[in-house]
């Protein structure tokens, strides 16, 4: 099977995707000429042409507004959002349009949407560009929240959220970008929106994560194995439907959990996956939960201030030590 | 009579007597619906805000008459007069804003959310601003598929102070899109005057930074309307030449069923009801040109006011959304780990106590 980048991933299933469907278009900042801040849509002007490869004037609620609203009438738009934080401007649309359209409206209309950007922080940008508010997106029924971890789930879940009839918020990761996995080619596989999958099985602890906090606990895996400790990585992959089930099978399997998200500690992420475990597993709970997840600060610039606010390799490996004491 | 008096008064002359006949009727079923609508508010048959097109019948009107099948149409939450007027049933209309099943919008949505995708009527929406880029992506869709038609975002004047209407106004001049921008300008946002709201009064310069025309209409007389409507409409769909209508009524009551009021000179109120009535305004002018007889008023009365309670019969007679519809509607497309009829259930129950 090739090996590729999540990048190539995601550049070829947009073009795969604007092959298929005349109706698929993309919009967003810089996404056309430039070629993408991240050159995920490197070369797609050039091939489409400018009807299907929309290059906007920065305005993210004007032209998220006027992607639903396109949607409304068939189009299937993606728009790309250059990071999660711009999202901030426009959601407006997503949280009071783009969710309840259907819904709100007795299930008269679609809104075939895909708002793709990316999350989390990397490289010293400071407190406006490296917050991770995908829970936003996650808390509001309507939409669908998908965050990849791997170049194969990034071309499965893309193309099921782009032939989605509903809203779907697609998290991509920078420090995802380059890294690289086996994609099988002429293959038209989709990975089903609503479904967790079990990434490393193992039998001492499991970790729930997502995205770039997936890379990172399959690392730590790896390294745990060698010192005699089975570690169970359980990848949500969708956030919004949360695959429950899937995250209480490994909790009962191995008594013991770890979750670990890159956004703040409170009410995040890592809450709710906690909150849902201590519901349904409660009794098969050797330890109580453990929670990694971002320190509560707008996220200093200096470098080593900037580093260990996020969660590392060495806060998991913490938090599992802690979760595994006394167990023999 | 005043000049504009005179002119309004020779338009009618020069039209048709079935369409003017036409037009009053379809205004009175507007106020007739309306200040019946309020009634059953105050009854509690309907619940939430809501907020009456009364006095701006004539704008309505005009507006939806020089429209096509094809065109499309975004508003705000006050739309129960527009959605009558471009067609659909009072009946279903009536059943949404009392909350049931056979509600344009089955009942989800409410006086603020009428929908009909049949009648190409796309929603009243009630975060102000948030329709006007859905009308514009509505607008985008017509261009990029080709279709023939526009779209109109009818919103209110303090719509024009929110940012997402400028960036509307960039766009859909920036990528020369079929859309007009329908301000019903009464006047007021909630208790804010015009004038303490926008630095720009005049409504219809609001575009001039984005090169787009606008055109300030009497929203009181439904031909002006209507005929500006057909030109700007044209434009739009022929050369992609969006354009705003600051179209000038005098809202009847307060901003929502519930509101007294208090905020505006009562005198005022009583002298602006008298002045820019428009349903009183076309039948006197109807009958002084003798296009009409009183005999038609009173049966056309008499009609609307049959229509309105049959549509309160239907809403009364229609049954509340079903509890294990709870998540009904909840995805187009439906995907695993979502909740189902039998959570929607066992919600009702232990919600109730049972």
């Amino acid at each position: 099977m090739p090996i590729i980048t999540y990048r190539q991933a995601l550049n070829n299933t947009l073009g795969e995707e604007l092959a298929r469907d005349e109706n698929v278009l993309l919009m967003g900042e810089e996404i056309g000429l430039f070629q993408g801040s991240y050159r995920i849509t490197e070369g797609l002007l050039e091939t489409f042409g400018p009807r299907r490869v929309v290059d906007t004037p920065i305005a993210e609620e004007g032209f998220v507004g006027l992607a639903i609203g396109a949607a409304m009438l068939g189009l299937r738009p993606v728009v790309e959002i250059m990071t999660i934080n711009f999202v901030l401007v426009a959601i407006d649309q997503v949280v009071n349009h783009a969710s309840k359209i259907h819904y709100m409206f007795g299930g008269q209309v679609r809104v075939p949407l895909v708002i793709r950007t990316p999350s989390g922080g990397t490289g010293q940008l400071g407190a406006t560009h490296s917050q991770s508010f995908e829970n936003w997106f996650a808390y509001c029924p309507g939409l669908k929240v998908v965050a990849p971890a791997t170049p194969y789930d990034a071309k499965g879940l893309l193309r099921a959220a782009i032939r989605d009839d509903d809203p779907v918020i697609f998290i991509e990761s920078l420090a995802l970008y380059d890294t690289k996995g086996e994609v099988p080619d002429n293959d038209d596989y989709v990975v089903p929106i609503g479904l967790a999958e079990v990434k490393r099985p193992g039998t001492d602890v499991t970790v729930i994560s997502y995205s770039r906090m997936t890379a990172v606990a399959l690392q730590v895996a790896q390294r745990l194995e060698q010192e005699g400790i089975s570690v169970e990585v359980v990848d949500l992959r969708s956030l919004r439907p949360l695959d429950r089930p899937t995250i209480i099978r490994s909790v009962k399997k191995t008594n013991r959990a770890v979750v670990i998200a890159e956004d703040w500690y409170s009410y995040g992420m890592t809450a709710e996956i906690a909150a849902t475990i201590q519901e349904e597993a409660f009794d098969d709970l050797d330890a109580p939960v453990q929670r990694v997840a971002g320190l509560e600060v707008p996220l200093p610039y200096a470098k080593d201030l900037s580093a260990i606010s996020k969660p590392s390799a060495n806060s998991l490996i913490h938090a599992i030590r802690t979760v595994l004491e006394g167990k023999r | 009579m005043t000049k504009a008096a005179e002119a309004a008064r020779a338009a009618v002359e020069r039209e048709d007597g079935g369409t003017l006949r036409r037009y009053y009727h379809q205004m009175l079923l507007l106020r007739r619906f309306e200040e019946r609508v309020s009634e059953m508010y105050v009854k509690a048959k309907i619940g939430g805000y809501c907020h009456l097109n009364l006095g701006e019948e004539a704008s309505i009107v005009g507006l939806m008459d020089a429209l096509t099948p094809d065109d499309y149409i975004f508003t705000n939450y006050r739309e129960h007069g527009y959605i009558l007027a471009r067609g659909v049933e009072p009946g279903p209309i009536m059943a949404e804003l009392f909350g049931k099943e056979t509600g344009v919008s089955g009942g989800r949505g409410g006086s603020m959310h009428l929908f009909d995708a049949k009648a190409h009527f796309m929603g009243g929406y009630a975060i102000v601003g948030g329709q006007v880029p859905l009308a514009v992506g509505a607008a985008y869709a017509l261009k990029y598929q080709g279709k023939p038609g526009v779209v109109v975002a009818q919103m209110g004047d303090a719509t024009t102070n929110i940012g997402a209407f400028y960036e509307s106004l960039n766009l859909a001049k920036l990528w020369k899109l079929p859309i007009l921008f329908f301000i019903v300008n009464n006047g007021y946002g909630m208790g804010t005057s015009v004038e303490h709201g926008s630095s720009e009064p005049n409504l219809s310069k609001k575009g001039g930074a984005f090169r787009i025309h606008g055109e300030r209409i009497d929203g009181t007389n439904v031909l002006a309307v209507r005929d500006a409507v057909r030109r700007l409409r044209q434009k739009a769909e022929e050369e992609g030449e969006p354009a705003i209508l600051d179209v000038t009524s005098f809202r009847f009551r307060g901003h929502s069923v519930i509101d007294a009021d208090r905020y505006r000179d009562a005198d005022a109120v009583r002298r602006g009801r008298e002045t820019f009535d428009p349903v009183r305004k076309f039948a006197a002018i109807l009958r002084d040109t003798g296009i009409v007889e009183d005999a038609f008023l009173k049966e056309t009365a008499e009609l609307v006011d049959r229509m309105v309670q049959d549509a309160i019969d239907f809403a009364n007679n229609s049954p509340e959304p079903k509890f294990e519809d709870m998540y009904t509607h909840m995805y187009a497309t439906p995907v695993p780990n979502t909740p189902d009829a039998q959570d929607a259930i066992r919600a009702v129950k232990i919600n109730r106590g049972e």
